[in-house]
């Protein structure tokens, strides 16, 4: 969490408040929340259950009828809250699950997320991997199912695919918690030990690219470009439709930066 | 662009790109998802060596035509044909035996009813009304129900169906609507009301409305057999197959117009009361699995035909009666029947149908399933040709009772395009929580179902070519 305004612990007490309060998330001081996100059908829930093993809490996301299970887990005496994120195939369009995911890992701010990828069709899951990477930088990538892959004979170059993605990439095969430790091991390194990570922003073609870099001084001035990155928002604000916003505006309201909303004048934030 | 918060900067930007999003060509959202697949293309084919694998590789293939620029319409076409000429020249024969086994029973029951002496009108409610209403309704709806559901059913068993909502995701788009309308469009050839509440998978309030609205566009289960009946015996009286292929060409071309309106009325509405973007559907085209056949026909036959068949039952052994009592009710020297057919006829004749079958359409509000029977017990109750042991006695039927080709086509175009059932109107009203969107759910398609047969039949009669 860097957060650049007021007291530390104050704000990590707003942020717990605001996962608590949004998210139904309930964090104990000490825990690190991760975030496991996918598309359906990957074994996210495969890799959720062996990690989390029976100490798992189930409910529904705030206000929807979608299932939201999180779940905790020990490595090396520090504490993990995994949430399992609904599957989705990407976070741009607006069904419900894409919403929570969304906006879990936008303003839910996760110390970390997991997104889970299926090996056997790397290219439609690379999809989400890369949305969520425009997003947040604390990403591991976890490649799924590689026993399948090897069944059907395809066989995927890892280190060319973490060196052009720049974020961890850990091959697993939940089914026979093959490559579970090496995530665990990721996982600790990327929050405890601060491990930094080159995230490959989406080349977009020259249209998109020119029309982000007209908008983006107006974005970056807003205050909520400290939180999120710039970039995005600056694409949310091309391609989406007026709801978004209205949410991105709502989260924003709510954010541990504004500590200070009674300072509203006339409408306008001062920050 | 609803700004409830003004000063907020975000939306004050949001509003100030409005240009942007709006401006011709292809969206910038569009741009977005291509771009990014452009790169996870490029990038997998790096990092994926895939080893000689000979399994997939014809699943592969079969997927390079099936959802091609070039052959996904015309395999689409020619799939929905042969299902329907499977349909219409199989349904034949069985059909005439069904028919002749139970008239032939009809009898025996008259026979019943004569040992025991019972009263005329007794007779003529249950055995004239009744179960000769049901007889019709089980000969002429159940055989091409028995063949077209388990047709369907396969094809949806292969995932052919996914493919379907790919090849016309394009199209909806076009239309401004959701891509996932094609979705539940395809629940309405199921069942209307089923379509109306499939819509709830439509994320955006406008585009569910649209969905909602225009669902009816397509032939239900319920409707369908009154096309295919109209259709075989019409166009197919004889077991020919230019016939039997003419009949299953004039459906596909039915189906393909129920289409075609669901389009223009989806882009008309987007463009008028409903304005607004498409949002875009990510679809999982799921493998091709070869069909289990007996899950097939279990449900093909039990869950949908049966189902069909005894809603369609139910509602038509009142009917039945119902309609043999009008029949033979007199006020005056005219039954009630004729006199309501004839308050209706100058309306009907204008738009190429007849009082009887104008108002077997709007008896059949309860359930589309039995407008074909009320319009031929109406036909029989006041007519003269009681005796008949085959399914072509219906075209003998309808041609004595005046119908032309422009009759059995406008009668058609009348079945897909009238009025939704009141199911389907009950669903709405839930669906959408309002009595204007219902009332709009009936009028759209009332509406289009008059002018466009009033425009065909008064082309027709002015080129003098019935």
């Amino acid at each position: 969490m860097k957060l650049k305004l007021g007291d530390h612990s104050n704000a990590l007490q707003y942020h717990s408040r605001v996962m608590r309060e949004q998210f139904g998330i309930r964090t104990t001081g000490e825990q690190y929340v991760i975030a496991l996100a996918g598309n359906p059908n990957v074994g996210k829930s495969t890799v959720f259950n062996a990690l989390t093993g029976l100490h798992q809490h189930t409910g529904n996301w705030p206000g929807k009828t979608v299932d939201n299970a999180q779940g905790n887990y020990s490595y090396r005496n520090k504490s993990f809250l995994l949430v399992d994120l609904p599957g989705t195939y990407s976070l741009l369009a607006h069904s419900v699950e894409e919403e929570i995911a969304r906006d879990f890992i936008c303003f839910g701010q996760p110390d970390a997320t997991i997104v889970v990828l299926d090996a056997t069709s790397l290219e439609r899951n690379l999809n989400l991997a890369l949305q969520v990477m425009e997003i947040s930088s604390k990403v591991i990538i976890c490649v799924n199912l590689i026993d399948e892959a090897r069944k059907k004979k395809l066989s995927i170059n890892f280190d060319e695919l973490e060196k052009e993605l720049g974020v961890p990439i850990v091959p697993t095969a939940a089914r026979n918690r093959e490559g579970l430790a090496d995530l665990q091991k990721a996982v600790y390194s990327m929050v405890v030990e601060k491990k930094k990570t080159w995230p490959k922003q989406i080349p977009y073609s020259e249209e998109v690219e020119q029309a982000i870099s007209a908008l983006l001084p107006k974005v970056e001035e807003l205050s909520l470009a400290r939180v999120v990155n710039p970039k995005w928002l600056a694409l949310r604000l091309l391609d989406s439709d007026v709801s978004f916003i209205e949410t991105i505006s709502r989260y924003s309201a709510i954010q541990p930066l504004r500590t200070v909303a009674s300072q509203r004048q006339g409408g306008e934030f001062t920050l | 662009m609803s700004t409830l918060n003004p000063p907020d900067p975000l939306l004050k930007i949001y509003s100030d790109t409005e240009s942007v999003r709006s401006s011709s060509g292809i969206p910038i959202a569009d741009r977005v998802v291509t771009d990014i697949f452009a790169y996870t293309e490029k990038l997998t084919q790096r990092v994926v060596i895939r080893e000689e694998g000979l399994q997939s590789s014809w699943k592969d293939n079969i997927d390079k035509f099936v959802i091609s620029r070039v052959f996904g319409y015309p395999l689409m076409l020619l799939l929905l044909g042969a299902v329907f000429w499977l349909t219409i020249a199989g349904a034949n024969v069985p059909s005439a035996m069904i028919a002749s086994v139970l008239f032939a029973f009809q009898d025996v029951l008259t026979h019943w009813f004569q040992l025991v002496q019972a009263p005329a009108w007794l007779h003529g409610v249950l055995v004239l009304g009744m179960y000769r209403t049901l007889a019709w309704v089980t000969a002429v709806m159940l055989p091409p129900m028995a063949i077209f559901f388990p047709l369907f059913t396969l094809l949806e068993d292969l995932g052919y169906l996914p493919r379907v909502v790919f090849n016309l995701d394009n199209m909806f788009k076009k239309a401004n609507a959701c891509g996932k309308q094609c979705l539940t469009m395809c629940m309405g050839f199921g069942c209307n009301a089923a379509g109306v509440v499939s819509a709830r998978i439509i994320d955006s309030p406008r585009e569910r409305l649209i969905a909602i609205l225009t669902n009816n566009f397509v032939p239900c289960n319920g409707r369908f057999p009154t096309l295919i009946a109209i259709a075989s015996i019409f166009m197919a009286s004889t077991l020919f197959l230019s016939q039997s292929l003419l009949a299953a060409g004039m459906i596909t071309l039915i189906v393909l117009l129920g289409i075609g309106f669901t389009f223009v009325v989806s882009w008309a509405l987007s463009k008028t009361i409903l304005k607004g973007e498409p949002s875009s559907v990510v679809l999982e085209l799921p493998p091709y699995r070869l069909p289990k056949v007996g899950a097939v026909f279990y449900r093909s036959l039990i869950d949908r035909t049966i189902f069909v068949l005894r809603r369609a039952l139910v509602v038509a052994a009142p009917a039945g009666a119902l309609t043999w009592i009008l029949a033979n009710v007199y006020i005056g020297d005219v039954s009630v029947i004729a006199s309501i057919a004839g308050v209706l006829d100058p309306i009907a004749k204008a738009i190429g149908l007849d009082g009887f079958i104008l108002m077997a359409f709007i008896l059949g509000l309860p359930a589309n399933e039995i407008v074909v029977p009320v319009l031929l017990m109406s036909y029989l109750a006041t007519g003269q040709l009681t005796e008949f042991d085959s399914l072509f006695e219906l075209k003998k039927i309808l041609l004595a009772n005046g119908w032309t080709w422009l009759t059995a086509f406008n009668t058609m175009l009348f079945a897909l395009l009238h009025w939704p059932c009141a199911t389907t109107l009950l669903s709405m009203y839930k669906e959408t929580g309002s009595k204007k969107w219902t009332f709009m759910g009936f009028m759209i398609p009332t509406v289009i179902a008059f002018s466009v047969c009033f425009i065909v039949a008064q082309v027709v009669y002015f080129l003098g070519l019935v």
